[in-house]
């Protein structure tokens, strides 16, 4: 099953390292991985996609928290959450098909945010299945270039993921 | 940073001699700030730390470092003669004591040649300290003379590891990485030093950092009472009880709680092969080791038993055998230390995480508060079932052999030690096995030996250690001649120092172990276990200024041993040349179940012992 797991991190040199080294030292599966610092700059926050059995993720949970560097983590999926991810993608847009893919980008509420006379990149965020819905919808003879950002994902309510 | 106050840095003892000028100072304790190079700083916070010896080799990166260590006594530096000597012999001073090893290294093929030491040392969860030099800062990356990337190389056989950028950063690093490597479930941290930080053209004020808290490192200080009371009621349940304890009692200091709770119980105990030593090997409840290697009665009492209590103990596959048939009828209870541990090769029925020296103590509270007791009956036909299996006598070995049988060497090794105040350490094989088997130890740290990751060339430098941490202990390493041969060059060391070990090499002209699994698995074809160019281990030792002695017949060993151990200030190598067709048995066959143990041929089959 699919888990997405946040984890706060000491913004430490080579903290990132300590877990991908962990994951392929111990055989998990990484589906993506994101990290950037927090509004304290001394934690980082990484946003984990993994899949598994319950038994091994819960090694991998286990794993996570032995790291000296980590100083919270939680499994998201055990509870209401929500989850975006960012992709730009640069389509084909000549004549004949601009006007369609400035369409297409307007029902998925995405943005246009680069122009030229042969292709637009367009900035989209939502769970990974609007994204891949987007991508299948253009479709690979108008698409020349995709850049995602992975999932991020917070949990729903008050309560918050910190120190 | 508001006062600081420089005074001069004076070698050893590093004294402030001007008290009234400080107190003259508002607002300040009369707690001098000393001025120190980063060299200076590595030496004063390794004394701050109380350490006695470090383990080492120089090198171009740490030379800084040992020029501050020529000019202060109270570290004694032990020069080995190679690096994964260094961390073995950090390694065994660490087991033997409880404190941790510390180990100075240079950069590059010094870091490289540790790195077997740091592994055997997390495999085994024991507390060292290393230091390595780096390049110095502005080169890192650059592929520079001796250049590695150590905190690469070492993260996954580390429990931490750090590189120091700055040297403000050096003395509170210092104190994590003893901090880190110390508490929880120990094991080695390395320190990665560039060699711009320990410049010694550069001060900076150097006061010790006593205390050290980490937000993102809380190790647990016992365990969840209810779960505690969980396990209670399992044991008042149990009919057939079992206890098995691993290396965690020892490096927990929890021999005095485990032989309580055994005894307070009743129940039957095995030791895991880092776990020996934690109950005292002759007492009856004793059902000596267990796994691969482990006693007929200890295997089938773990596989019959209904209740299983693990202490401290990680569920190796080289205890568990095929985990599918592991304790098939248990409900098993785990008290670990580290949360990942449980639960990981076994699922286990209650789980109590926390350090099992407080958890034992707690269950022997709960245990003795109980109306209920220990269903003494049932106990009573387990025992009679157990002692039917111990009966069968799985160590037997022929006694009336004309060569010297390897058991009947460790058994009069143990003859010869036993009332003294005795470590022994031991290298990989079937040696370990041997004297795992053979060797009665009462005491936990006295046998010191690379469990899990099995590294050849353990044994000599880590009784460097354990002799200097007790050098009025007699010292033993039994190992074999493939082992001994690759740490060798440690004899000189030996010989530096001084360090009177007897070592006990059982000589069988082969990789033991891997002749004894190429005779079982692979149709005698002995590919490549054979040392047909063994030196003259005699000559070998007096080369390097030891006393040698060689061993050929059964009635010679206890004389001779007796004559060895009785030069209580020299090194004494033993080439005990021993039977090379032995085998070590019982034996459970990577894969297979806790009952299905070859026996030694001499035994009839196991069908016919049921």
């Amino acid at each position: 099953m699919r888990h997405i797991i946040s984890i706060l991190l000491e913004n430490e040199a080579g903290a990132l390292s300590r877990v991908a080294g962990l994951f392929s030292a111990r055989g998990f599966n990484i589906e993506s991985l994101t990290v950037a610092p927090t509004e304290d700059p001394s934690l980082s926050r990484m946003t984990l996609v993994t899949s598994g059995s319950e038994d091994v993720i819960e090694q991998i949970m286990k794993q996570l928290n032995k790291l000296i560097d980590t100083v919270k983590l939680v499994d998201l999926s055990e509870g209401p959450h929500i989850e975006r991810e960012l992709m730009l993608i640069k389509v084909r847009a000549e004549k004949g098909t601009r006007d369609e893919m400035k369409r297409l980008a307007d029902i998925f509420r995405a943005h246009i945010v680069d122009v030229t006379d042969a292709s637009y990149i367009v900035e989209m965020t939502g769970d990974g299945d609007k994204l891949d819905a987007f991508i299948g919808i253009v479709g690979p003879d108008h698409i020349i270039e995709v850049v995602r950002s992975g999932p991020l994902a917070i949990a729903r309510g008050s309560r918050g993921l910190t120190v | 940073m508001q006062y600081q106050y420089f005074a001069r840095f004076r070698y050893s003892p590093l004294i402030i001699h001007f008290p009234g000028f400080f107190a003259a100072i508002p607002g300040h304790a009369e707690v001098p700030v000393v001025e120190l190079t980063g060299a200076e700083i590595v030496v004063q916070a390794l004394k701050d730390e109380g350490v006695e010896y470090v383990f080492g080799y120089p090198g171009g990166a740490v030379l800084h470092i040992y020029d501050a260590i020529f000019r202060e006594d109270a570290i004694k530096h032990i020069l080995v003669r190679h690096e994964q000597g260094a961390t073995h012999a950090a390694d065994g001073y660490a087991r033997a004591t409880g404190r941790p090893g510390v180990v100075l290294v240079t950069s590059g093929p010094g870091a490289t040649n540790a790195v077997t030491g740091i592994a055997t040392a997390h495999m085994d969860s024991i507390p060292l300290v290393v230091l390595t030099g780096q390049v110095p800062t502005p080169v890192i990356g650059s592929d520079a003379f001796q250049e590695v990337d150590t905190v690469g190389i070492t993260r996954p056989c580390v429990k931490h590891n750090f590189l120091v950028k700055r040297r403000e950063e050096l003395a509170e690093t210092i104190r994590k990485a003893f901090y880190i490597a110390t508490t929880g479930r120990p094991g080695p941290v390395v320190v990665d030093i560039p060699k711009d930080v320990t410049d010694p053209n550069v001060k900076i004020p150097y006061e010790h950092v006593k205390k050290v808290t980490m937000r993102s490192y809380n190790p647990v200080e016992k365990g969840h009472p209810g779960q505690v009371r969980k396990a209670v009621e399992l044991m008042l349940a149990a009919e057939r009880p079992m206890i098995y304890t691993g290396g965690g009692v020892v490096l927990g200091d929890a021999s005095d709680e485990l032989t309580e709770l055994v005894r307070l119980s009743g129940f039957p105990v095995t030791n895991t092969l880092m776990g020996l030593g934690a109950y005292p090997a002759s007492d009856r409840q004793f059902l000596g080791m267990l796994g691969m290697h482990g006693t007929y009665e200890a295997n089938m009492a773990m596989h019959e038993c209904d209740v299983l209590i693990a202490i401290g103990a990680r569920f190796d596959d080289r205890v568990t055998g095929k985990v599918a048939h592991f304790c098939p009828n248990a409900k098993i209870v785990h008290v670990d230390i580290d949360p990942s541990s449980i639960s990981k090769n076994v699922k286990v029925d209650v789980p109590i995480v926390g350090p099992v020296k407080r958890v034992m103590h707690d269950m022997v509270n709960v245990l003795r508060e109980q109306k209920s007791a220990i269903n003494k009956e049932a106990l009573g036909r387990w025992w009679e079932r157990i002692e039917g299996w111990r009966r069968v006598d799985c160590l037997r070995y022929d006694r009336n052999s004309e060569r010297i049988k390897p058991q009947f060497a460790v058994e009069t090794l143990y003859k010869v030690t036993r009332d003294q105040d005795f470590y022994l350490t031991s290298d990989v094989g079937q040696h370990q096995m041997f004297a795992a088997q053979f060797y009665k130890f009462e005491k936990p740290r006295r046998w010191i030996n690379s469990g899990g990751l099995g590294t050849m060339g353990f044994g000599l430098p880590s009784a460097m250690g354990v002799q200097l941490a007790h050098p009025e202990a007699t010292v033993a390493c039994v190992s074999g001649e493939a082992s001994i041969l690759m740490c060798i060059q440690e004899l000189a060391t030996c010989k530096q120092y001084h360090l009177p070990i007897k070592v006990v090499l059982l000589n069988n002209g082969y990789m033991g172990m891997v002749r004894q699994w190429q005779e079982f698995f692979y149709g005698g074809r002995y590919s490549h276990s054979y040392l047909d160019s063994l030196p003259d281990f005699v000559g070998l030792a007096q080369s390097f200024g030891h006393v040698g002695m060689r061993i050929e017949k059964p009635a010679d060993l206890e004389g001779a041993m007796r004559e060895a151990f009785g030069m209580k200030d020299r090194l004494v190598f033993m080439d005990v040349v021993v039977d090379p067709s032995e085998n070590v048995y019982p034996m459970i066959e990577a894969g297979k179940g806790h009952h299905e143990m070859y026996l030694p041929p001499q035994l009839s089959t196991e069908s016919e012992l049921a």
